[in-house]
């Protein structure tokens, strides 16, 4: 927030810089999980921004130009500046918008933090998606692989609320949607992938996510 | 001061990422090479969940994944920083860690396969090293500017293990005249202080990489 008098800019130097300082656009698609977790991070940090809903069969020149290595959403433009992929954007948002941290502070909690992000989607999200795409005894083994590794994750909580204590953070922003879309599967391909009865905790652990306030009206849940 | 121990082992270029790493910064630590054969007790324990190295010790709690193991020590030893100081520069540093750690792998499959598989990794890796080059060195000295920052040791597999994997299989490519900038930023990389004391011997990674490709192959 910036609390500055026009009446004493006389040149409009400093309106000029004010409306030019942290003017934020999101570049993504709905069905993005990826643009989703953006999303989410710039709610619970309380950052305005612009929403341009992509086309990925017809990319803008603005989304081509910002991403040419990838051509992919989501993209992050603050001032001009693009930045590219879900994970170096939220760190990017925890860097510059200090209030309500997302990443824990010290440096040992951040590197687990980071790790089990990765290994959410390395691990969880590969297998989660081959659910739709295969059948019979391929689709069993893939649930089966996606069960451990989620299982592993759930392990990550170590009995809390959420991975980073009381308060959702990086990790529920990270692999939050692998419920949504682990729903998807259950309901579109027809296997139970996560359920009370085999990760209790993990389920748990998305059941509270979905009853904090600021997660109820966060895009995409509905 | 805590204790730091680094458990590698010495053919890996993800071993060497933390070691340089450390070394730049002046930190004191000790190396345990660990056998991937016969993985030891304390290995598993420190990564039960990929079983990997390199894993970094410090004072007792374990870190894995080297460029993970890179973010802590930047973070823990801010001294000879490793990334920029701006929020920007490191989401663009960042960008091409991963980039690197989802495209560089296409190398190794270069030097695990043949025939189709091992032509269409040949190809991905041609456009890796043509991304990199353009995109995030540049005309740049090296990838972090003028000093070595985490882009370059992310990088490292190309300036020292690619040419043990093209002599293995083979196949060349990163061909100077083809990646000039590249190529001098692998001289220029591997001429740098603590870089160029702190190497895996070329000769017996060629015979360790040519055994390992043979098992490879044999088993397949």
């Amino acid at each position: 927030m910036h609390h500055l008098d026009c009446k004493k800019d006389p040149t409009g130097l400093i309106t000029k810089l004010r409306m030019a300082e942290d003017k934020v656009t999101l570049l993504g698609f709905w069905g993005s999980p990826f643009a989703l977790r953006v999303k989410w991070a710039l709610k619970l940090k309380g950052i305005e921004y612009e929403y341009i809903e992509e086309d990925l069969s017809n990319k803008s020149p603005l989304l081509l130009v910002y991403n040419h290595v990838h051509k992919k959403v989501p993209v992050l433009v603050h001032n001009s500046n693009p930045v590219v992929d879900s994970l170096v954007i939220i760190e990017y948002i925890d860097e510059v918008w200090k209030g309500n941290p997302l990443l824990p502070l010290d440096p040992y909690q951040r590197a687990k933090a980071r790790f089990r992000a990765k290994f959410a989607e390395d691990k969880c999200m590969g297998a989660i998606i081959r659910t739709f795409f295969t059948e019979g005894k391929e689709k069993e083994k893939v649930v089966k692989e996606g069960r451990e590794n989620l299982k592993t994750l759930e392990s990550a909580l170590e009995g809390k609320k959420f991975f980073g204590g009381e308060t959702i953070g990086y990790l529920e922003i990270a692999s939050g949607w692998i419920r949504l879309w682990t729903q998807i599967v259950e309901e579109i391909a027809g296997v139970n992938v996560i359920d009370a009865e085999t990760m209790p905790v993990l389920n748990t652990w998305f059941d509270n996510f979905l009853e904090v306030p600021a997660v109820v009206s966060l895009p995409g849940i509905n | 001061m805590a204790e730091i121990e680094l458990h590698g082992t010495w053919p890996s270029p993800y071993s060497y990422r933390v070691l340089w790493a450390l070394k730049l910064k002046g930190i004191p630590y000790e190396y345990v090479e660990e056998d991937l054969s016969n993985k030891s007790p304390l290995l598993l324990q420190y990564n039960p969940v990929h079983k990997k190295i390199p894993v970094l010790v410090h004072g007792g709690k374990p870190i894995c994944e080297s460029m993970i193991i890179l973010e802590y020590l930047d973070e823990t030893w801010p001294q000879n920083p490793l990334l920029p100081s701006d929020p920007y520069e490191r989401a663009v540093v960042r960008f091409w860690v991963k980039f690197i750690e989802d495209k560089g792998p296409s190398a190794w499959v270069v030097f695990r396969t043949s025939g189709e598989e091992q032509e269409k990794a040949v190809k991905d890796s041609l456009e890796m090293l043509k991304t990199i080059e353009e995109h995030a060195l540049g005309e740049k000295k090296y990838f972090g500017g003028d000093k070595i920052g985490m882009v370059d040791i992310a990088c490292s597999g190309i300036a020292h293990w690619l040419q043990v994997i093209e002599e293995v299989v083979g196949i060349k490519i990163l061909e100077p005249h083809k990646f000039p900038r590249l190529h001098a930023w692998t001289k220029t990389f591997k001429e740098a202080p603590i870089i160029k004391d702190n190497l895996p011997n070329q000769d017996e990674m060629l015979v360790f990489f040519k055994q390992a490709r043979e098992k490879l192959l044999a088993s397949a």
